[in-house]
């Protein structure tokens, strides 16, 4: 019955294509979907290059395809998650290529430290999205075709359809009183000679093609971002500043299509630093709040302003994001050489080893010291406590009691060798060729110096500043994206909250008396829907009572 | 910014939390009972898309008696130990509420910023979800089931992620908490009932049985699945926007977010099962229940094994 009149049944395999189909079309509609070309079993036997590129195209755009196509997609995902990302953490991926040298080749061939960005990903969600492409554009065509048409003729036997009443109208009742009440309750009516046909739920396959085209923005807005955004990081310590080019970063991933001369010429200077921790309690130490005090120039010559810089409230100019991520101690110390020059004098940046203490290491490489280069090793410890054995440790992430313990080498630094190195960090196998001055020392604090031995200088250290790291990010594809986003949930919403349904009324001659007897029939085409759907049947058949006088027996 | 704690609330929001597994556990006897000495099922049921309806929910199953073992009376006490059930989940549920809340008030911040208190949230959801469905829809079959995973959660939050209330970590420290958080919480919550299902189907079988009906427990995991599928996808795009305030960007692979895609993709699989041919029933049940696993492993083993941006979970030791 419902099935000649069922456009799904023939239309493309599609998402929800059987589910919308109704409740006895449903296995067939289904069957067809999975027994069509992607089901592979009648494979053209030479039909030539046309025919197997059509057969190609219905597989890929088969439901059981974009099916496996979704697992592939899911599964290639997990990688990423397993090793570490060049895109997200490259230190780590740096450490794993130390740690397991050969082993991390193997996995750096498959493309595993960028999942992402790997030609086998990039395939995966590619014939995805050419599969969902093949899905959405025939559907979108057949859902205008049923835009258009009116609904289906009445089927002759109402009685067998999963909802079913009738009543008496005393009164008579006609069709063009029952249509109005149905096109009343906002359904899409046909009428015929002692029939009306309903049909509402339309927005179901809108929200469906919505959902399924957001996606599709997604991908755009995405690639979007990725050609035409950068994103870049700094460290800045308390006091000095930062102007936006390419030379200013410590990193900095631009986009294919970025040129160095489109970043925002903004500016700011970082005056103050400020981290707030808990101080006492399970959570003792844990950080609660940090800020930082920016004095900022939109484009040169424009009027300085203050902001403060906090996570989760980033400075934002001219569609160019400032992120606070990070921060640490940068201990400022003087060296003087063997010839008494000042070698070196400011604020060094550290690492810290643990963030729940700030033990931080630091690195100072003084190549212009003279006879012969400096490498100092300091270790800082912004709350010092010695523990029972005479070790010194961080007992709190603030600077309240800060001491730097020197360890102090001469020698080559290996500059000059050409091969890149951590400013950060010493190589250790550097370390071990030069020659060790000052290994074990009092720790210093603010103010005080140490002499190194055999007149090869002095270090002081003189003070405690901070460091912040900041993420500075322009990503064009931002504000598509969201907007694919939210037509996205409310596609899905449309899509899995609506039901499809229809509704036939026929009238019969009236009898000697006037009165007529009306039967109502309905259907959901959605499955799951049958539920919700008897309630509303109920509703509208007593609905469709009222609009005629004098009704009695009703069923 | 307040740092004050106050103990006391902090205090009795520990001991309702002692009390809310007590009450589950109870609640869960309760439940086993009744289905352990009621009904058997004997097939599935004529229309189970219609019996679910039903509105009241009286009888538990409300399948034919019959089945394998003939016609045993059913003890009397059977259905009302599942009424007592629904009383002890009922004050197992107020208590659990009241946990939350005195914790929340007690450090004045959204009550979800650590994996303790975002797991007893998690089963306050699931529970809420049972306990409301179960007003409308006859599914108190499957409260032994939904109240044991409660029950474990709880058990597991309090016995291994346990820490002291206390403030968060500035990252957390925002509006997005309670948008981004709340909405995964309610999923969780909803897709526990449809996991919970999809296990209980599989364990079950065709034929006769203590255990709901296939049909049953298939269309309570496509309901639970049909609302919280979107209610995910606003977590996560939720998840997004909070991350381009935080961290610069909205999208950045980090563990917790493949994770949440990869469950993201597996529950659109299930969905997408269920109109193929051949993939409906027993098999669009696997693909929900891989799905569940994703949704279990994002939601604590990322935090414990891989790390990541959303690692300040605050897992003690």
């Amino acid at each position: 019955m419902t099935r000649t009149h069922d456009p799904r049944a023939t239309a493309e395999p599609a998402p929800e294509a059987a589910s919308e189909a109704g409740s006895e079309a449903a296995s067939e509609a289904g069957s067809e979907a999975g027994s069509g070309p992607g089901g592979g079993r009648d494979r053209p036997a030479g039909l030539g290059p046309v025919g197997w590129l059509r057969w190609f195209w219905r597989t890929l755009t088969s439901m059981r395809t974009a099916l496996i196509l979704l697992f592939l997609f899911a599964l290639a995902s997990v990688p990423g998650s397993i090793y570490p990302q060049r895109g997200v953490d490259p230190g780590a991926v740096a450490q794993y290529f130390k740690d397991n040298p050969g082993y991390a080749e193997w996995l750096d061939r498959f493309w595993l430290f960028d999942v992402f960005q790997a030609p086998w990903f990039a395939a995966i969600y590619l014939l995805l999205f050419v599969s969902l492409i093949g899905c959405v554009v025939p559907r979108l065509g057949v859902y205008a075709r049923e835009l258009r048409r009116r609904p289906p003729a009445a089927p002759r036997n109402l009685a067998r359809l999963p909802q079913h009443a009738a009543f008496t109208a005393e009164g008579g009742a006609t069709v063009e009183d029952l249509a109005a009440a149905l096109r009343r309750r906002r359904f899409r009516v046909a009428t015929g000679p002692g029939w009306v046909s309903a049909e509402k739920g339309y927005l179901r396959e809108s929200g469906n093609l919505i959902f399924h085209i957001a996606l599709l923005g997604m991908l755009v807005a995405v690639g979007l971002g990725s050609l035409y955004g950068y994103r870049g990081n700094v460290l800045i310590v308390e006091g000095n500043g930062f102007a936006n080019t390419v030379a200013a970063y410590d990193r900095y991933m631009p986009g294919t299509r970025v040129s160095a001369e489109s970043l925002a010429p903004f500016s700011f200077q970082v005056e103050d630093f400020q981290a707030n921790y808990v101080l006492a309690g399970q959570q003792r130490g844990q950080v609660l709040d940090f800020l930082a005090r920016l004095k900022v120039t939109d484009r040169p010559g424009a009027k300085p302003y203050e902001y403060t810089l906090k996570v989760n409230e980033p400075l934002e100019v001219d569609g160019t994001q400032t992120y606070l991520i990070g921060h640490g101690y940068a201990p400022s110390f003087t060296v003087l050489d063997g010839q008494g020059q000042v070698a070196y004098q400011g604020p060094v940046p550290c690492l810290a080893e643990n963030i729940n203490t700030f033990a931080s290491e630091c690195t100072i490489k003084v190549p212009d010291a003279k006879p012969e280069q400096l490498g100092l090793s300091v270790r800082f410890l912004p709350t010092t406590v010695p523990l029972q054995d005479g070790t010194l440790v961080s007992a709190f992430p603030a600077a309240l009691q800060p001491t730097a313990q020197v360890r102090a080498f001469a020698g080559d630094l290996g500059l000059s060798s050409g091969i890149p190195q951590s400013v950060y960090l010493f190589d250790t196998e550097k370390l071990k060729k030069m020659k060790p001055l000052v290994m074990k020392a009092d720790p210093l604090e603010v103010g005080q110096s140490i002499d190194l031995p055999g007149g090869a200088g002095k270090v002081t250290f003189t003070g405690v500043k901070e460091w912040i790291s900041l993420q500075i990010a322009y990503d064009p594809g931002r504000v598509p994206a969201l907007i694919a986003a939210v037509l996205a949930i409310a596609g899905l919403l449309l899509s899995l909250t609506i039901r499809r349904r229809r509704i036939w009324v026929r009238v019969q001659e009236p009898d000697k008396d006037g009165s007529t007897v009306v039967q109502v029939g309905g259907l959901t085409r959605t499955e799951g829907g049958a539920a919700g759907f008897a309630e509303e049947f109920a509703d509208i058949v007593k609905a469709l009572g009222a609009t005629s006088a004098g009704v009695k027996d009703a069923r | 910014m307040p740092v004050e704690v106050n103990a006391g609330l902090a205090g009795l929001s520990d001991t309702l939390i002692l009390a809310t597994v007590l009450l589950y556990v109870f609640a869960m006897i309760g439940y086993a009972l009744e289905l352990g000495f009621g009904r058997v099922t004997a097939r599935a049921a004529a229309e189970p898309a219609r019996e679910l309806v039903t509105v009241g929910g009286g009888a538990p199953v409300a399948a034919e008696t019959g089945g394998g073992d003939g016609a045993r009376p059913v003890p009397a006490w059977a259905s009302k130990a599942g009424l007592v059930a629904v009383v002890l989940s009922w004050l197992g549920w107020a208590a659990n509420l009241g946990s939350i809340l005195t914790r929340g008030l007690a450090v004045d911040r959204w009550p979800w910023g650590n994996m303790y208190e975002f797991v007893v949230a998690i089963c306050f959801a699931a529970m809420t979800v049972f306990l409301f469905m179960q007003l409308r829809y006859t599914v108190r079959f499957l409260g032994a089931f939904v109240s044991l995973t409660a029950t474990l959660g709880l058990g597991f939050a309090v016995r291994y992620l346990h820490i002291q209330a206390g403030p968060v970590v500035p990252a957390l420290n925002s509006y997005w908490i309670a948008i981004h958080v709340s909405a995964a919480i309610i999923a969780s919550g909803l897709f526990i009932m449809s996991g919970v299902s999809g296990v209980l189907y599989l364990i079950r079988g065709e034929g006769p049985s203590r255990l709901p009906s296939r049909a049953d427990l298939e269309a309570v995991a496509h309901r639970a699945i049909v609302i919280s599928f979107p209610i995910w996808t606003f977590a996560v795009i939720a998840g997004a926007l909070w991350a381009d305030k935080a961290w610069g960007r909205y999208w950045g692979w980090d563990p917790k977010e493949v994770w949440a895609f990869i469950t993201w993709i597996a529950y659109a699989a299930y969905l997408h099962a269920r109109a193929t041919a051949g993939w409906r029933g027993k098999k669009a049940m696997i693909v929900q229940l891989v799905a569940f696993g994703c949704l279990l492993f994002n939601l604590v083993g990322v935090n414990m094994f891989l790390g990541g941006l959303h690692s300040y979970a605050g897992l003690p030791g």
